[in-house]
Parts: C-alpha cells; structure tokens; sequence
C-alpha cells in the first residue's frame, strides 16, 4: 500500500488532479483520491468487482469477500439521515461555527457516510429526513487538502 | 464455574481529580504504593515479572515511551515493560494482555496498571485529544467529537426505544449517589434529575452532566499464577474470564447505533469461559463515559432486554441495594475518567468488593463481578469476570 498522506505522492503541476496512481496508472482507491475527486464535486466509493458489495470510504480490500479488485463508482449523493446531534462544544477547527449539527446519512445506493449538516434548522433536524451530498468550494492551504463534502436538504 | 486465569493479590489506586503539580508517574507512584503495602508478602523486585500499563495520549505531557519511565519510577527496572494504547480502554487491554502472559505460563506475577494526566488541559485541548481516538479524514475532519458520536448513538435509542433524556439523567444520578461514598472519587458530591437536565449542552441530547470529567489519576492490580496466589494472599480475587471484541473504529459503518457489538461479544467471551450468566453477576463496573453508554451496556451485557436499559435505571435496580448494582465506585461519571487508568481503576472496585473492603458502598455478600470497558466509539471492548477466591 502506498503511504497516502505523504507530499511526495503529489507529482503533477496541478494539485487538485494528481490522483495517487499504482504502477498502471490507475487511480487508487485511497481516501486522498476520496477527497480529489470532491475536489471535482464527485461523491465516490468503490465495488467490489468479485462480490459487487458497494464499499464507503474507498480501501485495498473488500471487507466482505477479502478480494483485492475494487473499482471507483460514482454515487449520486441522495439518502436519508439515520441520527444526528447537535455539537455545542466544537473541537479547535470548529469553534467558529458552534452550534452545528452533523449526522450520518444512508445513501440510496447502500453505504452510510458521517458528515455536517447544513442549511437546516437545528429544531427542524428528523431521522429519516432527505437530505442530499454537496462540497465545499474551498480547498485548505495546508495539508490535509481534503475539500470538506456536507449534507444539505434535498432538493 | 470455570478454572481461574489468574488471581488479583493486590490493587491499588491513586485518589482520582485535579491533581495540580502531579505527572503521570507521581500519579502512577501512588497507585503503586497502595497495592504494595496492601500485600505484605509481595516483595517486588523479587516476584514481579513484568509491567503492563495502559495510557492513551502523549500529548498531555510530551511524553511518549512510559512504559520503561513508569517501570523505573516503581523499582521494577530492568523488567519487561508494555505500554498499550486503546484510547479509553488502553487498561482494560492491557489487563487482558496481562493474564495472556500469566496464562500462558510466561510469567507467574505482574503489575498492571494504567494511567492519565489530563487536567492541566482546557476543555477544548482534552476534546482534541480525545477526538483523536475517532477517524480523520471522516470524522474528526467533519467536526465530529467523541460527545457528538454518543449523541448520535443516544438519538438513536430514544428514537429506536423511546428512552429518554431524564432515564439518561438517571444514571448521573446514581453514580453520583455512589461516588459520594467512595473518598478516591473524583466528585463526592449528589446530584438531581434537575441538576442534570438543566446542565449546559454538550452534543444533544447529552448535557454537561450526561458525561464524565477529565480527570488525573492512576490504578494498578498486582497480578499471580492461581497456583502461587495463596503464598500472597489469603483472599485472592480469582479472574474467571475475559472476553475482548474490536469494531469500525468509526461510528458511521454500524448496522446499529444502539448497541456495542464489542460490548457483546467480549461478554459473551467472558460469560462462557467463567461458565456463568448474567443473572449470577452480584456487581459490575460499566463504561458510563457518557450517560447513554451505561445504559446500552446493561443491554449488550444481558442485565436486560435490548431496548430496556431505560426502564432498568428508572427501576433503580443498578443502585446500591438493587438487583444488580453498577458503578458503585461512582462510575467513569463521578469517580473520574482518567482514560488510560479506567480498566484497571474498575477492576480494582471489583477486587475491593469481592475482598469486602469497599467500605460505605460494600454490596454484602457480592461473589461474582464484572467490569466492562470500551474504547472510542466503542472500537474496542474488554470485558472480564471476577469470582472470590478465599
């Protein structure tokens, strides 16, 4: 496995498209390139191509059947809320925005991603809400890079 | 029952709080000495064999390598020393890692302990920390802290059961009323619903009293084959099973938010190598780092239903004199949650009770114990048994 978090894997001029590569040139699916691709507003896990098991966040090898053959796949970012609560004490990088929910969302497709809550009213919060994957524009100066993904009400 | 897998000879424990101008290894010291003078016949630098000791963080003092530092500050050097990191439950591992070495037949006695400095630490520093033992990139890095996954976990439950902010309140309640017997408690003091209810919010719907302080403290067991424990000690607390489960570190990838599966499966393992159920436990000390975690462990433990933990505490059944009395040292809530020292630290309740020595907050007659101690979000479970042995 490659060290994912390291400088020297970023190569190419442009920061926010060098995807960490295997020897192939294929895109490996580790969480750096989880997060390049939010940088293109793509919301990614991968398949399994032996047990076709849907897999969130992106690894080497498939947790349900062990194999070692996994390909990107897009989702479409749509799914219900399974639980949420309300920070009032917000670790350091967070100060600035308590109180803020954050929750954790079942995708349409299967897998379930944790993550903030926005443009939702704090008393309006329900299990079981619609809600839909959207992405920060902005990209942090220092590492890690990582452009935040969050949920919003679906539209 | 089943055979022992080896026999507590002595415990100690520092006074848990605020303990300004204390480190981790004055703090360890302390603990030490108690078990020391407890057991006359011990002499350390002949019988014991080996240190474990469970601390979590470094960055507390900027100080990493504790376990030859701690085994030098106790006398023990040069002896075979390992420190294990398991966030909350870095003790409660190590206890585990512990009787492998004197179950194998490696070592016949050993120290094992845990330990944590943290309050010299703002609030905002130990959240940081201790967010530390959740995922980063897909936890920490979307402003989830350790209060905000058991709120998650709580929201669940009261959504799932119908359990309620006032039978989460409860469980403050009572191990209050306990650690106000216990003088190593980090808060002697009672508290009501109302105090409870009415507490700032940490991460809805738990409240500044739903969850455990920070605190300094240490604890320590001293540890011997069954076969030597009496050449000790007259009461040895025989340890009759130990049972230990791993889960996604984070919270997001569970089937089910209202139960630790850890919980269940180290007990489980526990329950069958002691050859008992939970209807035989006279005591037990549970993982109440937040007030929703104690209730979901009378679930995952079998002390009743999934789903009812709620009706038990309101019931009063887990007080002193109930049916099943938890927490009697005042839990993680009251007695204080040094992490790295609450595996042992609920061990060494349980020794105190099963050897009669608990004073004020003795349960008569207690036989059987159990601890249960979970690190992070519950990604880690340890859950051991515990049988008199005099």
């Amino acid at each position: 496995m490659v060290a994912i978090m390291t400088k020297s894997t970023v190569t190419s001029q442009d920061e926010k498209t060098a995807f960490v590569r295997d020897e192939k040139g294929e895109i490996l699916p580790v969480v750096e390139n989880f997060y390049k691709f939010c940088s293109e507003r793509k919301l990614m896990g991968v398949k399994c191509k032996q047990c076709g098991a849907l897999i969130w966040p992106p690894r080497g090898i498939c947790p349900k059947c062990f194999a070692k053959t996994l390909e990107w796949t897009e989702f479409k970012g749509k799914g219900k809320l399974l639980t949420y609560t309300i920070i009032h004490f917000p670790p350091s990088r967070f100060q600035a925005l308590a109180p803020y929910a954050v929750g954790i969302l079942k995708l349409e497709e299967g897998p379930q991603l944790p993550g903030m809550i926005k443009n939702v009213k704090l008393e309006d919060l329900r299990i079981g809400m619609d809600l839909q994957v959207d992405f920060e524009t902005a990209l942090p100066k220092e590492w890690p890079r990582w452009p935040r993904y969050f949920f919003k009400p679906a539209s | 029952m089943g055979t022992p897998i080896a026999s507590i000879i002595s415990a100690g424990i520092s006074k848990f709080g605020v303990r300004d101008g204390l480190y981790t290894r004055e703090l360890f010291v302390e603990a030490v000495r108690e078990a020391f003078d407890r057991c006359p016949n011990l002499d350390p630098k002949r019988d014991i064999e080996a240190l474990f000791v469970g601390m979590m963080s470094e960055s507390y003092e900027h100080q990493a390598h504790v376990a030859p530092l701690l085994a030098d500050w106790v006398g023990l050097l040069p002896v075979p020393a390992f420190r294990t990191e398991a966030a909350c439950a870095s003790s409660g591992v190590a206890l585990r890692n512990a009787l492998c070495g004197v179950g194998s037949g490696m070592y016949d006695v050993v120290l094992v302990g845990g330990v944590e400095k943290m309050t010299h630490f703002s609030t905002t520093g130990v959240t940081d920390v201790l967010a530390m033992a959740s995922d980063f990139p897909f936890e920490q890095w979307h402003g989830i802290t350790f209060p905000g996954i058991f709120g998650m976990m709580a929201v669940d439950h009261m959504h799932r059961y119908g359990t309620t902010e006032e039978q989460m309140a409860s469980v403050a309640v009572k191990n209050h009323e306990h650690g106000a017997l216990n003088p190593k408690a980090h808060f002697q003091k009672r508290i009501t619903l109302d105090d409870v209810l009415s507490s700032r919010p940490v991460a809805w719907p738990l409240k500044l009293y739903d969850c455990c302080p920070r605190s300094d403290g240490a604890s320590c067991l001293v540890i011997a084959s069954p076969k030597i424990a009496k050449k000790f000690t007259d009461t040895p607390v025989q340890i009759m099973g130990s049972g230990q489960a791993q889960d996604t570190l984070s919270l997001f990838d569970r089937e089910n938010f209202s139960s630790m599966k850890v919980t269940r499966l180290a007990a489980q393992q526990a329950y069958s190598m002691a050859s008992v159920t939970p209807k035989d436990i006279d005591v037990a000390e549970l993982h109440d780092c937040f007030t929703i975690a104690e209730i979901m462990a009378y679930e995952d433990l079998g002390f009743c239903e999934p789903g009812k933990g709620g009706k038990l505490i309101e019931e009063g059944a887990t007080y002193l004199g109930g049916k099943i009395p938890t927490n009697t040292s005042g839990g993680l809530k009251a007695k204080g949650h040094p992490v790295g020292a609450t595996g042992t630290a609920q061990a060494c309740e349980i020794y105190l009770q099963l050897t009669n020595q608990a004073g004020k907050r003795q349960v008569a007659g207690a036989e059987i114990g159990l601890t249960e101690n979970i690190g992070g979000s519950a990604s880690t479970g340890v859950v051991h048994i515990y049988q008199r042995g005099d």
